[in-house]
């Protein structure tokens, strides 16, 4: 197939995307994860604000009220907690929280880890060995009694949930950048781009990320799901957040106490987090299979992309 | 040495006493040789005698041992790093397989302008459009490739790509190394009569590492032999396929089928 462009444009950048959308649009479980993650997303930005103030309204007179009725309107569906506030509402203002944590935590683990793994791959030897031996006393100490004894002595806070779970999460990151850019920086256009003339920063930024960042990107899909039941465990344990923050890991906990005679205080921000992890984790997957060019063709990829792909 | 003789060239590129060790392996052993203006310096050997380790030092991608590396009177080896980048601008390279040289995630536009994206004096990005467009053609691809990945091109097109980033710059100096001994047969003989073309009209010096000595005839002004990392003979290139005084050098004329004389073949038959 011919290009029918004969002007030379610089090239669109969102061909790629285009036909990775259309490749979803194929594929119904993937399709179905993201738009519940969609979904959830958007009740959480758009809902958690205006719910504020409902999810903390404590009434004692509908004190575990029941599930499935809308006698007390629609926040009351999900039933009430041990103080009468809404399930729903508290839902709704939870997954905000959940979401940030999640959202933050993988964004911040996986922007300093890549970084870092690309300069400890590319540049090797002391800074190398160095960070390579950091990552390592980070992974021998389990990422959840690292964050336990952390936030013990700090105060629990959004805030310092985020960096103690990011620390915790960060040698993911850098093992899988770094082993990617130790293969990518023995490659030939690699040692053309520098017989051009380009630094180190140029070759990082421009020759090696591009093809590191798929496979980051996959991982960090993966990690949201995992970093969302890192943090609801953490609640869960009591070293979380406090209130009036809330995430579904503290609905959890508190629901905890009251199992036996109101399930739905625990059954249903668990379900909130079960469906979250396990259409992140759908996602991600299809996100590998799409993003690796042998499972891709399978798939039915276009041809620009199977070949972007290709070396 | 035949070098010495010519005195009235300016030389582009004086190697003396480089020297390259990779641990206990000695890779270049003293190397010494001169490239005057316009000149192809041929340098021919067989895998391993330190073809493709020579072109890489002198670009600096790999480190020197010891030596000097004189391009127009300037020692690369003491350059800083940041002088080093700025000089490469004057001295390109091009690499023996083009299915490993471009960047896979980049078009062929993206691929040819890349050179002005590091040294940024050479041309303002309005006028990048036009000057791929002059570059394409002057390496015989249609405009409709900038929009392309080089997954799509074969691997003719894709040096043909690799040879318009190279002459982006407009070099002074050009290393290739074995620039078509990745390629067809067929396509061979196209590329390098697109780099005879250009060397004349652009008028580059140009090192060419090859190892096929048919070719070397034909189009090299001198020529270097090494083997195991040492030069065993250099000369002009007549002298050399005409006269080889090492024993190495007559041993690599005679392994090359192309050069054996007809008769030889037949009586190796009967």
């Amino acid at each position: 197939m011919a290009a029918r462009t004969l002007s030379l444009t610089p090239p669109r950048r969102r061909l790629a995307a285009d036909s990775r959308l259309a490749l979803l649009l194929r594929s119904p479980v993937a399709l179905l994860s993201a738009l519940v993650l969609i979904f959830l997303l958007l009740v959480a930005i758009i809902g958690a604000p205006l719910l504020q103030d409902l999810a903390n309204t404590q009434n004692l007179r509908l004190r575990f009220f029941r599930p499935f009725s809308l006698e007390r309107g629609w926040a009351y569906v999900l039933g009430a907690d041990a103080l009468g506030r809404p399930m729903l509402a508290q839902l709704i203002v939870g997954a905000r929280t959940s979401f940030l944590v999640a959202g933050a935590t993988v964004a911040l683990a996986a922007t300093i880890g890549t970084t870092l793994g690309m300069v400890s791959g590319y540049i090797g030897g002391v800074v190398d060995a160095a960070l390579m031996r950091i990552s390592d006393i980070i992974v021998t100490v389990p990422s959840l009694l690292l964050a336990l004894s952390v936030l013990f002595v700090l105060e629990p806070s959004i805030l310092n949930l985020i960096l103690v779970l990011a620390v915790a999460r960060l040698p993911i990151y850098l093992r899988v950048s770094r082993a990617q850019t130790l293969e990518i920086r023995e490659r030939v256009f690699v040692e053309a781009s520098r017989a051009l003339g380009k630094g180190t920063s140029s070759i990082l930024w421009r020759d090696i990320r591009p093809l590191v960042v798929p496979t980051v990107m996959t991982v960090a899909m993966l990690e949201i799901a995992s970093v969302m039941l890192a943090a609801a465990g953490l609640s869960f344990l009591g070293v979380g957040l406090q209130r009036p923050d809330v995430d579904w890991g503290t609905i959890v906990s508190e629901g905890r106490e009251y199992l036996t005679r109101a399930w739905w205080a625990t059954v249903f921000p668990g379900l909130a987090i079960l469906v979250t992890a396990l259409a992140a984790n759908l996602l991600s997957n299809w996100m590998r299979a799409s993003g690796d060019p042998l499972q891709a063709a399978a798939m039915g990829v276009t041809a620009s992309r199977e070949e972007a792909a290709r070396p | 040495m035949a070098a010495d003789t010519k005195v009235a060239v300016t030389s582009v590129l004086k190697v003396e006493k480089l020297t390259k060790h990779f641990g206990q392996v000695t890779a270049l052993n003293a190397i010494d040789f001169e490239v005057a203006e316009g000149e192809i310096l041929a340098v021919v050997g067989e895998s391993g005698s330190g073809k493709s380790t020579l072109a890489r030092t002198i670009l600096r991608l790999l480190d020197a041992s010891s030596g000097r590396i004189l391009y127009r009177g300037k020692d690369l080896l003491g350059l800083t790093a940041a002088e080093m980048r700025a000089t490469r601008r004057h001295i390109q390279m091009i690499f023996q397989d083009p299915y490993a040289s471009l960047h896979p995630r980049r078009t062929v536009f993206e691929l040819v302008s890349e050179p002005w994206r590091v040294h940024s004096s050479v041309a303002p990005r309005r006028e990048w459009p036009q000057r791929v467009a002059a570059l394409l053609e002057q390496v015989g691809l249609p405009q409709a490739y900038a929009s392309l990945y080089p997954a799509r091109l074969s691997g003719g097109e894709r040096q043909r790509v690799a040879i318009a980033r190279a002459l982006a710059l407009r070099p002074d100096l050009l290393i290739l190394d074995e620039p078509v001994s990745a390629l067809d047969v067929s396509i061979q003989a196209q590329v390098i009569k697109l780099l005879m073309t250009l060397q004349q009209e652009i008028g580059f010096t140009s090192i060419f590492i090859s190892h096929d000595l048919a070719l070397v005839r034909l189009i090299a002004d001198k020529v270097i032999v090494m083997n195991r990392g040492r030069i065993v003979e250099q000369g002009p290139t007549q002298a050399i396929f005409a006269n080889p005084r090492d024993d190495y050098t007559r041993l690599l004329l005679a392994s090359s089928p192309e050069l054996v004389g007809e008769t030889a073949t037949k009586e190796q038959e009967a």
